[in-house]
């Protein structure tokens, strides 16, 4: 059997049978039911819903930090060259709170 | 008086849902042929024009005008047809030794004298379907935008979105896996 022959026929075949371009009976109304139906997206639950799911990992992170400032202050704790005793609890909360002290001194 | 596609693509990007309708009767017809070329069931060539439409709707605001939109539109059939094809690859035979009886005969005449099978004949059209079912998704696409609908690579390379020296490479490969496919024909039906 030729099958380059069979190929060219086949395709051929395939050519000359083009598919039909029926549309079915009001396929246009059909197809905008379906839009209407699809919900649109809506922006604020979107954003609220990320923050919710955002909630639980900084309630965690918070909690291990105190955990961490409680528990493992000792552990944090470095004597300086000084001899003064530095603690990294004190140090972060006093970065973390710094622009608010300073603007609470102006104010004052 | 018809209303431009200009002028109902922006009223629909407008909110105009309803401009979207003429849009839909006027080229349905174009999407369904592209559809029909790659689902036989009804069916599935409903649900995927049913797609291509919805995915228009959405993403009717990237249509920059420069093309006709129909062009953007057959873009998008497509792409929704290669997913189909894609996701259905599980579903592809493997084998011609269930050929039925005009497929067969038609096999014969060929056999006997090439010039005597017509290609009009139903069991033509129903075998170079089942050549086109067994092949690889890329495969099929290729073979029908290049073989069967006679578009340049240039073409087909803006339909997909894949690059030019990509198709060539994908058009050598899916001529290789036909040629392999009728090879396999011919030995289940002769040996």
């Amino acid at each position: 059997m030729n099958l380059n022959s069979l190929r060219d026929k086949l395709l051929a075949a395939a050519r000359a049978n083009p598919p039909s371009d029926q549309v079915p009976y009001a396929f246009e109304k059909r197809i905008l039911a379906r839009r209407r139906e699809q919900p649109v997206p809506d922006l604020g639950a979107l954003w609220t819903r990320m923050l919710w799911r955002a909630a639980a990992p900084c309630v965690a992170i918070t909690l291990t930090i105190v955990a961490w400032s409680f528990v493992g202050g000792s552990a944090t704790t470095v004597p300086t060259e000084t001899g003064e005793v530095v603690e990294f609890s004190h140090d972060f909360e006093q970065t973390m709170l710094a622009v608010v002290d300073e603007q609470a001194e102006e104010f004052w | 008086m018809e209303r431009p596609d200009a002028e109902l693509i922006a009223a629909a990007l407008q909110g105009d849902a309803a401009s979207f309708e003429p849009l839909v009767q006027k080229y349905s017809p174009r999407v369904f042929a592209t559809a029909r070329r790659y689902a036989r069931r009804e069916s599935e060539v409903e649900d995927i024009v049913q797609e291509v439409w919805l995915k228009a709707f959405h993403k009717l605001a990237s249509f920059r005008g420069d093309a006709p939109f129909e062009h953007w539109l057959m873009r998008l059939a497509v792409r929704t047809c290669y997913d189909f094809l894609r996701g259905h690859q599980r579903n592809r035979e493997s084998s011609f030794t269930d050929l039925t009886e005009p497929e067969s005969d038609w096999l014969e005449r060929f056999v006997a004298a090439p010039e005597s099978a017509s290609e009009a004949a139903d069991a033509a059209k129903q075998l170079v379907a089942r050549l086109l079912e067994q092949m690889s998704p890329a495969g099929r696409l290729i073979i029908t935008l290049l073989e069967i609908e006679d578009r340049s690579v240039k073409e087909i390379a803006e339909l997909t979105g894949w690059s030019v020296p990509l198709v060539k490479v994908r058009a050598f490969r899916a001529r290789a896996e036909m040629k392999k496919l009728l090879a396999r024909l011919a030995r289940d039906k002769y040996l």
